[in-house]
This record gives C-alpha cells, sequence and structure tokens, in this order.
C-alpha cells in the first residue's frame, strides 16, 4: 500500500515552487479539487452586490475589536468604588462592568478607539446589511431556488438586532439600563409566562445582579457562533446555487458573466475588506460614540431625555410610541382576574406583521404569480411595479416607525408639539404605505413607458435641427443592439384568472390569490417586441428617420415623436 | 401635438394588451465586444497605474507608523475632567485621534491599492461559466433509494415498539436540559405586589437621604423621593432591586385645582402628593415635571400623567394611572407613608389584575 502511494506521488513533477507547495498540500489534504473549484470561479460585479460583503467584513471586525474588548471588560454587576482616572465619578459606587467600561476609555491605550470602532462596526453592520437586503428583495434575487438562502438572511438580520441590543446593555450605564427596563416591562406584557420570563431573565427582580454576565454569554458566545454558522451556511448556498446577474446582452438564465475569483475578484474583495476597515476606524477616530462616561452607572432613579436607541432597534421603540395607551379607551384591558397589556403587545405585533412579511415574501409571491421556475437573471425593479411598490410600503411602514423613536427630537428641533407629531406619525403609520404603494407603482410604470419610448424612437441627441419646410426637430439616436436588449428583455406577468383544482372547484382562497394577481398585475407595460420596433421604423420614417425622427418643439410628453 | 400622440399610443396600447406578435423576443445580441482600457494600450498608463498602487502601499506604511507614533509618542499621565489639568482631555482625544488615523490609513492605503492594482492592471476581460442544477433527478432519485436502503435496513419501519420508545425518549432527554433553565429566577409574580413603602415610613430626598418637612415643600414644587428605610439595604440584600420599584415623585398642588376621588381623599396633605416615580407603559422613570401644568412627562415614549387628575393618562402609550402612594405628617412634622401602595406599581403584567384584587382585600 505505501508503496503505491510514493509511486504516485513520483509521478507528478512539480515544474515551479507554487507547483511544488500545491503538490505538497494536495498529496497530504487534497486541496487541488478546491482551487479547481473556486479559483476560476465566476463572480459577477456589481456595485449592489457590494453590501453583503460590507455586512461580512463588519461582521469580521465586530469579532476582532469584540475579542479585544474582551481582555479588559469584566461582566460583572458587584458592586464597586470606582478608583479609575475619570474624576467626576471618582469614589461612586457602580457595576464592575461599569468600571471596567471606563477603564477601557481612559487607561487602556487605544481602548476607547477601539470601544468606537466596535459600536461603528455595529452600526456598520445592520446599515449594510439592511441595504443588502433591499437590493435582494427589489431585484427579485429571493425567487427560486434562493427562498432558503432569503430566509437565511433574515435570520442574521434578527440575530444582528439582539446582538446589537445586547452589546449595547453591557456597559451597565444609565442608558443601557433602562433599554433593559423597558425589555422587562416589554417581557412582562406577555400574557400567562410575561412575568415568568422576565423573572428568569432577571434572575429574579429587574435588574439583580446576574443580568450583565448573562447578556455577556449570549452577546460574546451564542450570538457571535449563530452568525458565524448562519453566514456560513448563506455563503455556501451562494456558491451552490452560483450569483444572480442582472439582464444585460449574453447574459442567461445558465451562464454567469463576470470576473474570476482569481486574481481580479479576490484582489477587488480582499481590498474592498481594507476599506470597510478604513472607514470603520475612520469613523471611530473622529466621531464619539456612546460616551457612556457622560450618563453615570446604571442608577433606577434617573433618566436622560432624548437619548437615542442605535437605529436598528428603533423601530421596536417607536412602534411603542406609536400606539395611543388609553384612547379610546385604555388598552390595558383586566379580564377573568388576568391582565392584557394590548398598549405593549398590539404595536409588537404590528412591527411584529413586517417582520413575517419580510420572511415568506418569497412564497407569498410564488403564491400569486404561480410562477416556481429558476430565476438566475435579476429584476430591475421598475420591471417588477408590484414587488417594488410592496417593498416601498414595507420601507415607509418601517421607517414611519423608526422615526417615532425620535419624536421628541423632531418636536424640539422644529419647534412643534409632541402630541401633533404623533399625530401626524400614527396617520402615515397607517397611509404612509398606501400612498407610497400608489407612487411608486406609477413611478415604475412610467419608468417602464419610458423605457419603451427610447427603445422604439432611440436617444435624444440634442442636437436639433431645422427641416426646409422650417419645423425644428430634434435628432433621435437609435439604440444599439446590447443596449436595446437590456431594455427588452424582460417579462411582464399578466392577471392570472382563478383556476380551478384538481376535483375541478375554485377555492376561496384562489379567487383571493385571482384578485390579488389582478390588482397586482392589471396596469402592466410590455417589453418592446422586434415587430413593435418594426412598426415603429416604418412609420413613415424608416431607419435613418428614427435617427433624425421629427418631434415638434415645446414638446415635453414622451409620445410625441411619431 | 394631437395626432402624433394618437397614434403612439395606440402602439403602446398594443403592447399593453399583449398581442401574439408582442411576445415575440429580441434575440440576445451576446456579450458586447470588450474595450481595452488605457492601461491596456498605452505602457506610459500602466507604468502610471503601477506608481499609484506602490504610493498607495507606502502611505499604509506611514499609517502603521502614525499609529505607533500616537501610541508610544503620546504621554497621558493623571486624571481626566480634571479642572487643574485639563490638557489630559484634549491629549487623550488627540490620542485617539491619530491611533484611528494611523489604522484607518493603513488600512485605506491597502485596501485602495489592492483594487486599484485589480482595475487597472489585472486582466477585465468578462468571462462565462456555465450553470448546472443544483441536483439532478437521478442523483435525487438514487439518494431516495440510498434512503430507502438505510431505514429497511435499519427495521425501524417493521419494529414499531423500537420506533415509538425511541421517538419518546428522544423527546424527553434534551426536556431535562431545558429543566435546567427552570432555576434561572424565582416564579414568583407576587415579588412585585410591595415595595418598601409601609405605615410610617419617611419619605426622603434623593439621593441627599434627608427627610422632608411637611411645611418646607412650598407650591409648585417637586422632589425625587426614596423612602428612608431603602439605606439600610446593601447592593446584594437588592438595594437596586428596592430601589426600582419605590422611587416616588412629590409635588404640592394648590388644593383648590385638584381633582380627588372620595376614597383618596386623605391621602395627600394640604395639596402634597406622591406618585410612583415608575411609568406604566414599560417602566422608565418619569423624570419630567411641568409646574405650571401639573403634567408628568415620561421621557422614554412620552407618556403624558395629570398630576392633579389622580395622574391618569393624558397622552401617550400608558395605559393606566401612576399608583399614588398615601401620606401623612408624622409627629415631628415629617412626611411618611400611611401604607404602602394600592396596586402594583410599573407596567402592568399578566397577573396584575389578581394582585389588585388581592391588595384590596389586604387593605381592608
Ligand atoms: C454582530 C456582532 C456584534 C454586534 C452587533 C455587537 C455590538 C455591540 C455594541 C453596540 C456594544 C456596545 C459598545 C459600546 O460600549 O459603545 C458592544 C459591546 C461589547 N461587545 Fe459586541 N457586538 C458584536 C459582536 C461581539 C463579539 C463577537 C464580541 C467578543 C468576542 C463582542 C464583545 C463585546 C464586549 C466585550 C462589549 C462591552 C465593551 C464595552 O462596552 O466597552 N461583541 N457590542
Ligand atoms: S416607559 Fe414611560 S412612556 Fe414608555
Amino acid at each position: 500500500m505505501a508503496h503505491h502511494v510514493i509511486e504516485t506521488e513520483n509521478n507528478y513533477q512539480a515544474r515551479t515552487t507554487t507547483g511544488k507547495i500545491t503538490n505538497f498540500v494536495d498529496t497530504r489534504v487534497g486541496m487541488s479539487g478546491i482551487v479547481r473549484e473556486f479559483g476560476r470561479k465566476i463572480f459577477p460585479d456589481h456595485w449592489t452586490f457590494m453590501f453583503g460583503e460590507v455586512a461580512m467584513y463588519s461582521l469580521i471586525i465586530l469579532i476582532l475589536s469584540g475579542t479585544f474588548l474582551t481582555l479588559w471588560f469584566n461582566p460583572s454587576m458587584a458592586s464597586v468604588t470606582y478608583d479609575g482616572t475619570y474624576l467626576p465619578l471618582k469614589g461612586v459606587h457602580m457595576s464592575a462592568a461599569y468600571s471596567s467600561a471606563l477603564d477601557i476609555s481612559f487607561d487602556v491605550r487605544g481602548g476607547l478607539l477601539l470601544r468606537q470602532i466596535h459600536h461603528w462596526a455595529a452600526l456598520l453592520f445592520m446599515t449594510a446589511l439592511t441595504i443588502h437586503m433591499l437590493r435582494v428583495f427589489f431585484t427579485g434575487a429571493f425567487r427560486r431556488p434562493r427562498e432558503l438562502n432569503w430566509v437565511v438572511g433574515c435570520c442574521l438580520w434578527l440575530l444582528g438586532i439582539f446582538a446589537g441590543f445586547t452589546g449595547y446593555s453591557l456597559p451597565d450605564d444609565v442608558l443601557s439600563g433602562n433599554g433593559l427596563r423597558i425589555v422587562d416591562g416589554i417581557m412582562k406584557a406577555i400574557p400567562l409566562v410575561g412575568t415568568y420570563l422576565s423573572m428568569f431573565f432577571f434572575g429574579g427582580e429587574f435588574p439583580g445582579t446576574l443580568l450583565i454576565s448573562r447578556l455577556y454569554s449570549i452577546h460574546i458566545m451564542v450570538i457571535p457562533a449563530l452568525l458565524l454558522l448562519l453566514m456560513a451556511i448563506h455563503l455556501f448556498m451562494v456558491v451552490v446555487h452560483k450569483h444572480t446577474q442582472y439582464p444585460g446582452p449574453g447574459r442567461t438564465e445558465d451562464n454567469v458573466v463576470g470576473f474570476p475569483v482569481g486574481p481580479v475578484y479576490a484582489a477587488k474583495a480582499g481590498g474592498f475588506f481594507f476599506i470597510v476597515f478604513g472607514i470603520i476606524a475612520f469613523l471611530g477616530a473622529t466621531f464619539t460614540i456612546n460616551a457612556i462616561w457622560n450618563y453615570g452607572p446604571y442608577d433606577p432613579s434617573p433618566v436622560q431625555a432624548g437619548t437615542q436607541p442605535d437605529w436598528y432597534v428603533g423601530f421596536g421603540d417607536g412602534a411603542l410610541r406609536l400606539w395611543p395607551g388609553s384612547f379610546p379607551w385604555s388598552w390595558k384591558i383586566d379580564l377573568f382576574n388576568h391582565t392584557f397589556v394590548l398598549a405593549v403587545l398590539l404595536p409588537f405585533m404590528l412591527a411584529g406583521v413586517l417582520v413575517l412579511f419580510m420572511f415568506t415574501w418569497p412564497w407569498i409571491e410564488r403564491w400569486v404569480t404561480k410562477d416556481n421556475r429558476v430565476h438566475n437573471i435579476l429584476d430591475r425593479p421598475r420591471n417588477a411595479p408590484f414587488r417594488t411598490a410592496a417593498g416601498a410600503a414595507g420601507i415607509v411602514y418601517y421607517s414611519v416607525m423608526m422615526i417615532a423613536a425620535s419624536s421628541d427630537l423632531i418636536a424640539t428641533h422644529f419647534h412643534v408639539s409632541l402630541n401633533d407629531v404623533a399625530y401626524v406619525l400614527r396617520f402615515l403609520w397607517f397611509f404612509g404605505p398606501i400612498i407610497a404603494f400608489i407612487i411608486v407603482r406609477r413611478i415604475c410604470l412610467s419608468l417602464q413607458r419610458k423605457d419603451r419610448e427610447l427603445v422604439l424612437h432611440g436617444i435624444e441627441t440634442g442636437n436639433v435641427v431645422q427641416l426646409p419646410h422650417g419645423e425644428f426637430i430634434e435628432v433621435h439616436k437609435p439604440l444599439d443592439e446590447y443596449h436595446r436588449y437590456k431594455l427588452v428583455s424582460f417579462e411582464s406577468p399578466e392577471p392570472l384568472a382563478a383556476q380551478p383544482n384538481a376535483k375541478g372547484k375554485i377555492t376561496g382562497a384562489e379567487k383571493i390569490r385571482a384578485r390579488i394577481s389582478k390588482w397586482f398585475f392589471e396596469d402592466r407595460v410590455a417589453p418592446v417586441s422586434p415587430a413593435e420596433l418594426e412598426a415603429a421604423h416604418h412609420h413613415g420614417h424608416g431607419t435613418e428617420a428614427v435617427e433624425a425622427g421629427p418631434k415638434p418643439t415645446g414638446s415635453l410628453g414622451g409620445h410625441s415623436h411619431n | 401635438m394631437g395626432n402624433h400622440r394618437d397614434s403612439t399610443e395606440e402602439v403602446s396600447s398594443v403592447a399593453v394588451t399583449s398581442l401574439e406578435a408582442s411576445k415575440e423576443k429580441f434575440p440576445d445580441p451576446g456579450l458586447p465586444p470588450h474595450s481595452p482600457r488605457l492601461t491596456d494600450v498605452d505602457p506610459k498608463q500602466n507604468k502610471k497605474a503601477e506608481r499609484h498602487v506602490t504610493l498607495l502601499f507606502v502611505i499604509s506604511i506611514l499609517g502603521a507608523l502614525l499609529f505607533w507614533f500616537a501610541y508610544f509618542g503620546i504621554r497621558v499621565e493623571g486624571n481626566f475632567y480634571d479642572v487643574t489639568n485639563p490638557e489630559n482631555n484634549h491629549l487623550l482625544r488627540l490620542q485617539n485621534l491619530f491611533l484611528g488615523l494611523g489604522i484607518a490609513l493603513s488600512m485605506f492605503g491597502i485596501g485602495i491599492g489592492i483594487v486599484h492594482w485589480a482595475r487597472a492592471l489585472m486582466p477585465d476581460h468578462e468571462m462565462v461559466e456555465m450553470r448546472h442544477p443544483v441536483s439532478s433527478e437521478e442523483s435525487r432519485a438514487e439518494a431516495q433509494d440510498i434512503m430507502e436502503t438505510i431505514i429497511d435496513e435499519s427495521g425501524i419501519k417493521r419494529r414499531p415498539l423500537l420506533r415509538n420508545t425511541l421517538i419518546g425518549s428522544i423527546i424527553l432527554a434534551p426536556l431535562t436540559f431545558v429543566t435546567l433553565f427552570r432555576d434561572l429566577g424565582p416564579a414568583n409574580p407576587s415579588l412585585l405586589k410591595h415595595t418598601l413603602w409601609d405605615q410610617g415610613v419617611r419619605l426622603v430626598r434623593d439621593p441627599s437621604g434627608t427627610p422632608i418637612k411637611a411645611a418646607d415643600v412650598t407650591i409648585g414644587s417637586a422632589y425625587h423621593v426614596l423612602p428612608e428605610n431603602l439605606q439600610s439595604l446593601t447592593h446584594e440584600t437588592g438595594y437596586v432591586e428596592e430601589k426600582a420599584k419605590a422611587v416616588v415623585l412629590l409635588m404640592r398642588i394648590n388644593p383648590a385645582e385638584l381633582n380627588i376621588s372620595e376614597d383618596r381623599k386623605d391621602w395627600n396633605v394640604d395639596g402634597i402628593l406622591a406618585f410612583s416615580k415608575v411609568c406604566t407603559h414599560v417602566g422608565c422613570p418619569i423624570a419630567l415635571y411641568e409646574q405650571r401644568t401639573h403634567h408628568l412627562l415620561c421621557p422614554c415614549h412620552q407618556s403624558t400623567f395629570d398630576a392633579a387628575n389622580e395622574c391618569e393618562v393624558i397622552f401617550g402609550p400608558a395605559a393606566h394611572p401612576l399608583p399614588q402612594l398615601p401620606i401623612a405628617v408624622d409627629e415631628e412634622g415629617y412626611l411618611v407613608a400611611q401604607s404602602d401602595f394600592h396596586e402594583p406599581v410599573g407596567p402592568a403584567y399578566w397577573e396584575r389584575a389578581k394582585h389588585v384584587n388581592e391588595m384590596a382585600g389586604e387593605a381592608n
């Protein structure tokens, strides 16, 4: 046996140093397969594909900077008397956690920087993740075969929120304590088990002496492990599915057009990691964030007005603010000797509806369109008006909640009454999404019409010439076939009428589906077909005439070239 | 405009109603021809790009040096926010700035350098790779066969007794671990019923701890108040937990402006009222008292309570009034509690209605 192995090794003679190293590794752990698979794997390139990368790099920076913080941070609620170099708090009783966070800020060289880097990285992580999800949503990248990866992404987003919240709570300053106090109130609102949950969480009554160390193990172990695991699954699926690509000439459902991993893509992506790190380091160097020494140690008595949670938890806090607790009646309802805390439960359920829609959207869309095909080519958002409009409605719904978390700042900044801000936001919470849906759908449809216009009549060159009989026309240049293909290679689904099931019956659910389908696709703009282009040319002008298509001056309308 | 417009409308409405003709597609023209970059055709530009990349890497090295300069070169000793030594805050800020800028430059230099290298000097020909289905039907069928064989050989289908006991044990085994979470905390909601306040407990100022003479409380003034017996607790014996429930806001309002129900007539002392400071929404301490309107405002979500009206909610997300602490004056003229609160303080919870009933019974 051994003899045989040695023989195989001798058969292959590596010529270069790289070859020798490859040979050494491959004959021991068999890496050549991986290099063959990934070395020249093709990745499509587009600036919107960058946000997922930013999120991943931020996560790496979070882990690096967080590990650094763990070397000094003391996750204990034991009471100590502060004896560090921050004079205003000298001699003050505080938790060991807060004291050590102060030490990191003042007595560890570069500690403040790393704290700020960690916090800025958290903000960038959530921001990039959110934009990445929006990109995936608006381009329809979640469609088959990528539905499960969309769900993994949604889980990453939720976990990110918990990661941020648990981290924010660790320093045990007034702000983090107040955040936890709110969590206590929210937990207690849960019917049946809420009070127990709160007592289990805090180890007794709020705040107890155990919480920081519990949050610590969640923050530095449980959540990062889950995040890394999910990220690995996420990336694994990206490799299995291969990346989606935008529509364009040469790009089909069956191929991937782009750059090979080695060297171009790896260089760009690797370089980009350092750029993201640079941005975060720059923010940490120049912008103070979470100046915990200003707030003081947690104490249940004082509170600071006008303080803000990190933006990604804002929507929960905002939802809490938006629900009127005592109008038109009290939303604390005592029934059967028990209390239903609807004032807290209802706004959370309303925020939860959004999350539910987020997780299930791929299946909702598939149910309505009955489109179960594999999609590797992305939609340009305008070419899926219903989805883009629904997404816009979701964004408005979310944003109103997030903005509501700053309602007091808005009121003081613009000198309006707090109550008025709340009334306006409550109105927008419900009607804003509807308005956004209608407007954005209109915008998409008119952008599609504009595309048709471009394909049929070419690009306005800005050259105005005068015809012999005196009329002024603008010269139009027809699109080249590559540009044109990008604008015509999409599908425009039509409403799908209710269809009988296997038993020949049209179910109630099917009728609803048909109605939604009608609502989604009734107004639609189809891509220009070759015949239409032909017709447009023939409309008295021929190809050349399109190039110099007459356009009455003074007309801004898109339809007036013929 | 008229005529022109109409004729186009026709064309686009044809499209909108999707004639057979419009289902026909444009053929894919294939990848556009590659247009070379300046660096591909001009050796001078190529050299220049190389120089730029080198420069960026040098900047990165300088950034690292800046970091070490800030780390070892800037000495900060002594206290911060010390009026006798204001320099120090400045130095700390400076050190933070240069440490951060050093790291930022060293990262930017590498990052922008490599990206520029890739964009300007590495081949920029787009390449095409074919996709393959995630899995083939044969492989799926084969996998299914294998699974069937495994299940068959295990005999799990043929031996229901084995199967059912296995399922039972697999469900129960993890539950032993779940049980371990039981001791995370006490399962005792009644803890929420009571606070440190009791008959005769003095109201003292927060944070000084001095008792309050009724005569000292002028109309329009307000105090943050704690129970005097809180001082006997330490961190280990529940100081923070009790404080979190017992915090009280005290104010004096002209009795003529008060609107008080019959059973609370004797809960105030000449218009001196005491209310729980824990917001009934989700529990923030209520910090803001507006003397003119007698409104209490919670800074967390802006619930507003009317102190002249038994602290009922007049705006915001809170759903029930702040509990009132019945107070009296002791023989030395200091304010004391008549009893504990008559209902649980703070946010509402599942058992609250029950507790309120029980507490009403205890009070009688
Ligand atoms: C997605 C992942 C993470 C997010 C979103 C996140 C977020 C945060 C935030 C917002 C803070 C408050 C920082 C401040 O004081 O201003 C924090 C603190 C902290 N984090 Fe993280 N973190 C993450 C991962 C990690 C990891 C992986 C570790 C350790 C291995 C870690 C260790 C710490 C420590 C020790 C603190 C307290 C230090 C202090 O406040 O001074 N974090 N985190
Ligand atoms: S906690 Fe007071 S309003 Fe929410």
